[in-house]
Formats: C-alpha cells, sequence, structure tokens
C-alpha cells in the first residue's frame, strides 16, 4: 500500500505536469475573471474570491491568501517545482512569502517548503528560533504535529525530509487558528483520513477552503493506512467539510473549494464525492458483512460507475481504493 | 456509435438547409416560453422510477440509476440543486433572451438567457474568448461560446456540473458537454441539444425543444425560484446518512414496465431504445405479469 501511494504521488506529479502543459493557454476562467496564462513550466494562478488565488500545476494545487502582510501558502508542491512556484507567487504578490500551512506529510504537498520556505520572512521573528542558531529567516510551516512526525525522524535516524522542511510550528488537537491579511484562517485537523496529520484551512472572510488530499475532482480518495490514513476519517472529513461550507445562491458558489488536486469546487462538488464515497464505503460493507473475500469484493467491482470519474488516476486504481476500503472496514452485525 | 452521430448529423443538416438561406444572423430576444409537446412526463410530473427509455445509458450510467434512491432529495444539500443545462429547457420553463454589447461598437459580445426554472442565468460568449481550463469551477449552465451559422446560432458548453439527464436517478457527468443549434421560425424558437457524456452514455443524447414567443409575460412569472432555503426534512437522521440502494435490492426498477405492461428490457434503456426499428424487436418481447408492484 506504501509504495502504490508512493508510485501516486510521482506519476499523478509527471500527469499533471504533462497535462498542464499541453493544455495550452486559458484566456479567462468562468464568468470572464482573468487567468494568468500558463508559464512555460505548465503552472498558472487563478483567482478564487477575495484573497485568495490558487497555483495549480506545481504537484498539488496550492493555495495563496495574498494582503499587506505577505503571503500565506497552503502547501508548496513538489521540490522540483518551487521556483516555478515561486515565479508563479511573483505574479500575485511581490511581498515574502510569511506562513506555509501543510494539509499533510507527501512529498507533492511539502516538496516546496525547503526552498520557498527559504524565499519568506518571518513576522516579528517567528521561525527562526525554531530552524537553529544560525539559520537564516524563513517562513513560518504550519502543520499538525502528526505531518511533522511523518516528515522527520528521532535523532540518529534518517528523516524522510530534510530539516529545513519541517514545520516549524504543530499544533496537536483539533484547531489552531490566527488572523492575518484582514482575517481569520482556521486550521482543522481531522484525523486518520488521507494520513493521520490532516489538516483543512479555512479562509473566513474570503470563504475559500483548501482540503488537501481528503477531496479531490481526479480520483478517489487516496488512503494511506501506512500512514495512519482510513475510509472512516476521510468520510468524516468531507462531512466535516459539508458543515463548513455554505452554498451560494441557487446552490452555486457560496464556500469556495481548492481541493488537494483537480478543479475547483462548491458545495455541489463536494456532496456529489461524499455520497460517492459513502455509497461505495456501504457496499463494501454489505460485502464484508457476506463474508466477501478482498478478491470477491474487487471482482464485484463496487466502484464500476464511478470509474470514468474516478478510476483513471495514475497510481491509484479502483482496486487500490476498494481494497484501501475494504481494510478499513470490519463486519457488522446487521447490514443496510 | 456511427448511427447516432449520422442521426444528430441528419437533423443538424435538416435544420441547417431550412434556416440560412437568405440573412445572417436571427434576432432572439424576447420572451419564450416552451411549448410542452415534447417528452411531457419530463415537464411537470416528472419521469417514473425505472423508465430508462430512449436514454443511451450505458453499464455504468444504469448501475448509477439502479442504485438511485429518490430520498435523495431529502438531504439538505440536494434540495435545492438547479437543472444542469443539458436538462433545464425541459423544465416548466420561460425563457428571457437578451444581449450583452460592447458600448463602444454596439456589437453583441454575449447572449443571456435568464431561465424561470430555478432562476438560472445563462451567457453565451460570442466575443471568441477560450474556454476555461479543467480546473475552473464547473456551474449548472456552464460555461458556453456561441457562433452564428447564418441564422442559425451554435453553442458549445462545457465545464456543467454533475446533475442529470433524466430527473429518475439517470445520472450526467461532470465530464458531459453539449452543442446547441437555437433556430428561430418567426415566433417559434427550436433548440436542438446534442449531448456527449463519455462516463454515462455510449452515444450522444440528441433533444428538441420548442419555445414560443410570448409578448404577455409578466416579471412574476419569473420570480417563483429566486431563493431556496434548505430545510431538515427528516430530523433526526444522522447527517452523514446518504439513501441508496445496494446493487441488486432495489424493489422500482420493474415498477414502470408492469404498470403500463411493458417488456422490462426496453425500460432499461441504451442506444438501442432511440431508434424506430427497436419497435420491431419490442413487439416479440414478453410483457411481465401485471402484479402491483411493491411500495
Amino acid at each position: 500500500m506504501r509504495d502504490a501511494v508512493l508510485r501516486h504521488l510521482v506519476i499523478v506529479a509527471a500527469a499533471v505536469l504533462f497535462a498542464m502543459v499541453s493544455a495550452g493557454v486559458d484566456g479567462r476562467a468562468q464568468g470572464g475573471t482573468a487567468v494568468q496564462p500558463r508559464r512555460e513550466s505548465g503552472l498558472y494562478t487563478m483567482p478564487i474570491q477575495g484573497n485568495v488565488h490558487v497555483i495549480i500545476g506545481g504537484g498539488s494545487n496550492i493555495t495563496v491568501q495574498v494582503g499587506a502582510l505577505g503571503a500565506v501558502l497552503v502547501d508548496t508542491g513538489l521540490a522540483q517545482n518551487a521556483d516555478a512556484v515561486l515565479a508563479s507567487l511573483r505574479q500575485l504578490t511581490p511581498r515574502p512569502v510569511r506562513h506555509i500551512i501543510n494539509t499533510h506529510s507527501h512529498a507533492d504537498h511539502v516538496g516546496g517548503n525547503e526552498k520557498i520556505g527559504a524565499s519568506g520572512a518571518p513576522i516579528s521573528g517567528r521561525g527562526v528560533a525554531q530552524v537553529g542558531a544560525g539559520t537564516a529567516p524563513r517562513a513560518e510551516i504550519i502543520a499538525h504535529e502528526e505531518t511533522l512526525n511523518r516528515m522527520s525522524a528521532p535523532a540518529g535516524a534518517g528523516a524522510p525530509m530534510p530539516v529545513a522542511a519541517w514545520p516549524t510550528s504543530t499544533f496537536s488537537g483539533k484547531h489552531k487558528e490566527f488572523y492575518y491579511n484582514g482575517e481569520g484562517i482556521q486550521i482543522v485537523h481531522v484525523a486518520a483520513a488521507h494520513t493521520d496529520g490532516d489538516s483543512i484551512v479555512f479562509f473566513r472572510r474570503s470563504d475559500v477552503i483548501a482540503t488537501g488530499d481528503i477531496y479531490s475532482t481526479v480520483s478517489y480518495p487516496i488512503i494511506d493506512a501506512q500512514r495512519g490514513g482510513s475510509i472512516t476519517g476521510v468520510l468524516d472529513g468531507l462531512n466535516q467539510l459539508l458543515d463548513l461550507v455554505i452554498a451560494g445562491e441557487k446552490t452555486e458558489g457560496g464556500t469556495m473549494i481548492v481541493p488537494g488536486h483537480g478543479r475547483i469546487s462548491d458545495e455541489a462538488d463536494l456532496v456529489e464525492y461524499r455520497d460517492m464515497v459513502t455509497i461505495i464505503r456501504d457496499r463494501t460493507q454489505d460485502m464484508v458483512n457476506r463474508g466477501m473475500t478482498i478478491a470477491q469484493v474487487q471482482a464485484a467491482r463496487p466502484t464500476m460507475e464511478y470509474d470514468g470519474l474516478y478510476g483513471s488516476a495514475p497510481g491509484w486504481s479502483s482496486a487500490q481504493f476498494v481494497e484501501a476500503v475494504f481494510r478499513g472496514l470490519r463486519p457488522e452485525r446487521s447490514s443496510q | 456509435m456511427l448511427r447516432g452521430v449520422f442521426i444528430s448529423a441528419a437533423i443538424v443538416v435538416a435544420v441547417l438547409v431550412n434556416s440560412t438561406l437568405a440573412y445572417a444572423q436571427s434576432f432572439l430576444n424576447g420572451d419564450w416560453v416552451g411549448a410542452f409537446h415534447e417528452d411531457q412526463p419530463e415537464r411537470g410530473p416528472g419521469p417514473e422510477l425505472g423508465d430508462y427509455l430512449g436514454i443511451p445509458l450505458n453499464a455504468a450510467g444504469r448501475q448509477y440509476a439502479d442504485s438511485w434512491d429518490a430520498s435523495r432529495l431529502t438531504l439538505p444539500e440536494h434540495q435545492c440543486r438547479a437543472h444542469v443545462s443539458p436538462y433545464i429547457y425541459r423544465g416548466p420553463i420561460r425563457v428571457r433572451i437578451t444581449e450583452e454589447v460592447d458600448p463602444g461598437t454596439q456589437t453583441v459580445i454575449a447572449i443571456k438567457h435568464f431561465l424561470s426554472t430555478y432562476a438560472q442565468e445563462r451567457t453565451i460568449w460570442l466575443d471568441g474568448r477560450p474556454h476555461p481550463s479543467e480546473e475552473a469551477p464547473h456551474t449548472w449552465m456552464g460555461f458556453s461560446t456561441g457562433e452564428w451559422q447564418g441564422r442559425v446560432l451554435k453553442v458549445t458548453t462545457t465545464h456543467i456540473k454533475q446533475g442529470w439527464h433524466r430527473r429518475n436517478g439517470i445520472p450526467m457527468s461532470a465530464k458531459a458537454t453539449m452543442t446547441e443549434y437555437f433556430i428561430r421560425h418567426n415566433s417559434v424558437l427550436t433548440q436542438v441539444s446534442i449531448t456527449e457524456d463519455p462516463v454515462f452514455l455510449s452515444e450522444p443524447l440528441v433533444k428538441t425543444t420548442n419555445l414560443t414567443l410570448d409578448a404577455a409575460t409578466t416579471p412574476n412569472q419569473y420570480q417563483a425560484w429566486l431563493f431556496c432555503q434548505a430545510d431538515d426534512e427528516v430530523p433526526g437522521r444522522d447527517p452523514a446518512y446518504v439513501p441508496h440502494h445496494l446493487p441488486g435490492k432495489n424493489p422500482y426498477l420493474t415498477e414502470f414496465a408492469t404498470l403500463h405492461r411493458l417488456p422490462i428490457e426496453p425500460t432499461r434503456g441504451g442506444s438501442e431504445t432511440m431508434y424506430p426499428e427497436y419497435m420491431e424487436k419490442v413487439k416479440a418481447m414478453p410483457i411481465p405479469p401485471a402484479a402491483p408492484a411493491k411500495r
């Protein structure tokens, strides 16, 4: 499973880059909103609403809040795209990156931490102490402590990520919040979902939520069981998101959602995804209750009608998703 | 597939031949109201459960529809959903068509539809702008661009939200795209829509809808659907609950066939059921006994 997830990260990043480069240049987003042209790197930016934009094509969606105090980033994409992300960021603001918030520990979301963090600067010295004496001022990196645990290692052991990429400010409770660039920013921990260190980030005045990989429009939820993920946690997270999101008039717009991968969404898109995951969980639960084996469950194709939407993500097949769901369920006394 | 494309092409060619002889462009502005003579069950009462007749469903679309439970519409997040653009012209509809002009040149840069059903607003851009990237948000109406082909307005729509091809559970995916032709014959406006859905359809779904010019429209005929507020329709229900039928356990799928004394097979839909020659096959199919459907 872990190999599958890692393979997914690399393949998705390559596929996204290829798609970006080959898709040409956009003129305008929906409704005529100006969108920056794609750069040669394949990255481009899109305004969401309020102070919030997204950089697309860096390996994962990178949400950017800009304002007089500098930039706040949610995730940083793959390491090899960090220069391109910084170039895209310069199209949005001349001010430094002040805070980076990591939604979880995967390389396609935290790979740019080191370089993008080093390009930034903390407010009033925050972040200097955490990275050690003599280290140049850099942006503060905020994450749930389980994300730090996944990126670091005990003394003497090899860490998966360099020290300079590690979060410098962690939280262990259900949420962390601060006020920046004129709006409240809520970081909400979702337990044991995509991983055990997931966070969603709510920009309250702009009314935009960055979900990390709890929600994607281009794949089934990737459940990294090796890093503490579970189908139950994914569904809890999706329902938690629905509680936060308010649809706009005519059930369109309102709170806008930046998924970990894929298109910008609103409540109507999110609820279709939540429904899909719930239905597949229920079907699999029914088969588990009936004593079916993983091979039998996979052969029954509980994802069948959704495979045309979510089943072709490189490195994360329908069968892998079904297996992850199956492994996360136990027989119940009564099914639906 | 080829037959579907051929028929679509034939319809379009017939329409074009009939419409493009003398003048460039048409003037579509005005209040139009549905003539309601097509697919009557879609217009007011809604289609019956298990009626997939004439829809080129593929296996995925059929499984989605079989699993669908009408109670899904009671969920707060579903209560206020609008029809998507490939379906909304089948709704109880009035359409106010206006133009947006460039103030400097008076060139028409967009044609707008205000649709009474769910008060949807649709913009058809005529200024040559490209469609947005794949990552741009989807909307109920989608993103539309148009071009005049003689007096016929051809419209291409992408970025449509997931919705339905028929509102009894037959899904339309967010990957669907629609090509339309708007043709005016005096006080009748015909919309030909060709919807392609690579996820849930095996062939394009071709429909025509007629609207008639209505000079007596009053503003209140457009105001019924301006706002919708979801309510808790089933108090105490787990907010994470999603109504659906497990595969093979939907008791309502044969209800339509038994009620109307039809063979089961055509009610399951599929591209074959769109074509006239299928009627001959239907005549030879067994009709199930007229047992009351389970409730």
